[in-house]
């Protein structure tokens, strides 16, 4: 289980480096985007990889911390894919308004030849 | 029983920001004047408070100068902690102080040129605040966000080709820092079990092995994320486009946000990696030494071959924050307290370079400006003829004399505050232990002494071209304008008039930093108010 996630996040992240060095704004956007959920999917499984737990207390009693997931991660990686959401959102917006002033979808504003 | 008044006073910084942002956004465009007002009252508000925390610090109301601020009545390492000592306080006393300049200059033109300026401008506020309060690592990845989102709003603001291109680059690359961020306080939670700073240092001396390791790791791409932030070669490449192209107030905001990241590796190794700290003392240093060293050669030189004005005050940007940072990779304490007055000196003097460039460029003809550009490029000997005998006005007389007192700030030379400057930079580089200096503060030394000498004469090139060769026509200067640049050269003055004090307090400051110990304790102590139903343990 942790390899394949390891892989998996290692492809993402991969992925997304090799987008956001191209020189197309759309290939950075979605770069931007694969590497922020590699991202969140490190965040998400930090420490330790936990299957059928609940990450809440129950009770009044003091719980056992062995049998609940530690619940920090998962508010760490809702704040950061909404911030993450957001600010790529803004990036897309820019995006759009930089093809429509510049005419070319190329990252630096002017295609390279010009 | 609740707390009294004063302690709620660390919160205001974040919160004021925040609630007069709001509700700029509920004011239409075109009542400019109210909501100039609005944030005008809200920044003033900000000075207030940051000149009271600073006397309550410094003055002995909180034990040991450090007041902390326990969120939602947590625990300190379960809640999220705000911590304002000598240092956080002086630091949000230097934003209060650029914030109500920059606003001040923005009010006729600046403002105007786009929507939602003032809320944007709150926001930006309420980021760099929280970052220099906050005690937890996330909750810091939280308000840098807030400060990088409403500064991607500030770039775009006013909308044009060069904008939109410097934006481009400048959000992508910030983007993919705060992605850094988050891998990194990943790392540092899963092996240390903490996201509160002091918890970490204190648990920091416990972990070894192969832990150890990937919180360095962790650690290392964290730094990453404020070095892109500061600008550090080579990782500052987008700064100057950016702040070339940026609206002058946002560049004169702007130049501090190169000193956040500055500030929380100054706050974070100081503490985390302190020499109690067993192993992994002092760790990245080296590192920072040498980037600060490789960035001060690529400010100097950049300087020397830039050739439009903004790009200039960029470049002495980068150059003040890679001393900086070399300074934090030495780690000694009387170079910290040397630093920070250069910090505080070089901010100042550099937001104002930003403000006067646009008023200077407005008063040049253009046709001149041309002329002295093609000069340049094909090595012409003779000026045009000028007409003689026209008296210097009021107004160019202003700008001249404000490019002086710049320049003089930028250089370090005497007698403003870039020369105390730098001069008790060099006395704590050569006071080594046992009368014997270390190669490496001779290299940063000669470094700092070159780069400064690039500095001079880079700025005497554009102020003999911009001054003395091309003709300056009918300059006109606002008083709105004026003020604010007149304004942080004051404080430079201030700064030179006041060393004494100025030094006794940051001493008092670097002092806190290195005693990491006591830190640590005032945190964790810091009791709950009782009478509440408890939420920690």
């Amino acid at each position: 289980m942790e390899l394949i996630i390891a892989i998996a996040i290692g492809v993402l992240f991969g992925s997304g480096v090799w987008l956001i060095l191209r020189p197309r704004s759309f290939q950075v956007l979605t770069g931007l985007l694969l590497m922020s959920y590699a991202v969140n999917l490190f965040i998400f499984i930090m420490g330790q990889l936990w299957v059928d737990m609940p990450p809440l207390t129950l009770g009044d009693s003091a719980p056992d911390p062995r049998a609940f997931a530690d619940p920090l991660p998962q508010a760490l990686v809702l704040t950061a894919i909404v911030i993450g959401f957001a600010t790529t959102a803004l990036y897309l917006v820019l995006m759009i308004g930089s093809r429509g002033v510049t005419g070319t979808d190329h990252v630096d504003g002017k295609e390279p030849d010009q | 029983m609740s707390l009294p008044w004063s302690q709620h006073l660390i919160l205001v910084p974040v919160l004021l920001p925040l609630l007069c942002g709001a509700l700029l956004i509920l004011f239409n465009e075109s009542r400019h004047q109210l909501k100039f007002a609005i944030n005008l009252a809200s920044v003033l508000g900000l000075l207030a408070t940051a000149i009271m925390l600073m006397t309550m610090t410094d003055g002995g109301y909180w034990q040991d100068g450090i007041g902390v601020y326990l969120a939602a009545n947590w625990a300190a390492p379960f809640g999220i902690v705000l911590v304002a000592d000598r240092l956080a306080a002086l630091l949000l006393l230097l934003t209060a102080v650029l914030a109500s300049c920059a606003l001040l200059y923005s009010m006729l033109r600046w403002s105007r040129i786009g929507v939602h300026f003032h809320s944007l401008f709150q926001f930006l506020l309420m980021g760099i605040n929280g970052t220099f309060l906050t005690h937890d690592l996330f909750n810091l990845f939280v308000f840098f966000e807030v400060m990088l989102a409403a500064s991607y709003g500030l770039v775009l603001h006013g909308y044009n080709l060069n904008r939109i291109r410097a934006g481009m680059q400048f959000i992508a690359v910030n983007l993919v820092a705060s992605l850094m961020f988050l891998i990194g306080v990943a790392l540092i939670y899963a092996t240390a079990g903490t996201l509160n700073m002091s918890d970490l240092a204190m648990r920091l001396a416990e972990i070894d092995g192969a832990d150890l390791v990937l919180l360095q790791v962790g650690a290392a791409i964290l730094g990453l994320a404020f070095l892109i932030k500061s600008a550090m070669w080579p990782l500052g490449f987008w700064l100057p486009v950016t702040y070339a192209a940026v609206s002058p107030p946002v560049a004169a905001m702007f130049v501090l946000m190169t000193k956040v990241g500055a500030y929380v590796i100054l706050r974070l190794w100081l503490l985390v990696f302190s020499p109690e700290s067993g192993s992994a003392a002092g760790f990245g240093g080296s590192a920072l030494l040498w980037g600060g060293m490789a960035t001060i050669v690529f400010g100097a030189a950049g300087m020397l071959a830039s050739d439009k004005h903004g790009k200039l005050a960029s470049y002495a940007a980068i150059i003040s924050s890679g001393t900086l940072l070399a300074v934090i990779g030495l780690g000694q304490p009387a170079l910290v307290t040397a630093g920070l007055f250069y910090l505080l000196s070089s901010t100042l003097a550099v937001a104002a370079f930003m403000l006067l460039i646009e008023l200077v460029e407005r008063s040049r003809n253009p046709v001149e400006a041309m002329l002295a550009l093609t000069m340049e490029a094909f090595d012409f000997e003779e000026a045009p003829e000028q007409p003689v005998g026209v008296g210097i006005p009021a107004a160019l007389a202003f700008l001249g004399l404000s490019f002086a007192g710049c320049a003089l700030v930028i250089t370090g030379l005497p007698p403003l505050s870039g020369f105390i400057a730098k001069f008790t930079l060099f006395h704590a580089l050569l006071s080594g232990e046992d009368g014997v200096v270390a190669p490496f503060n001779l290299a940063l030394m000669t470094l700092i002494l070159l780069s400064g000498m690039a500095a001079i004469i880079a700025l005497m090139r554009f102020g003999v071209r911009t001054f003395w060769a091309s003709g300056a026509v009918n300059a006109r200067l606002k008083f709105s304008e004026a003020v604010p640049v007149a304004l942080l050269l004051g404080c430079c003055v201030f700064l030179t008039l006041q060393a004494g004090p100025v030094f006794a307090y940051l001493e008092r400051a670097s002092a806190d930093l290195h005693r990491p110990a006591l830190y640590i304790e005032t945190v964790l102590s810091e009791p709950v108010v009782p009478g509440i139903q408890e939420g920690g343990q």
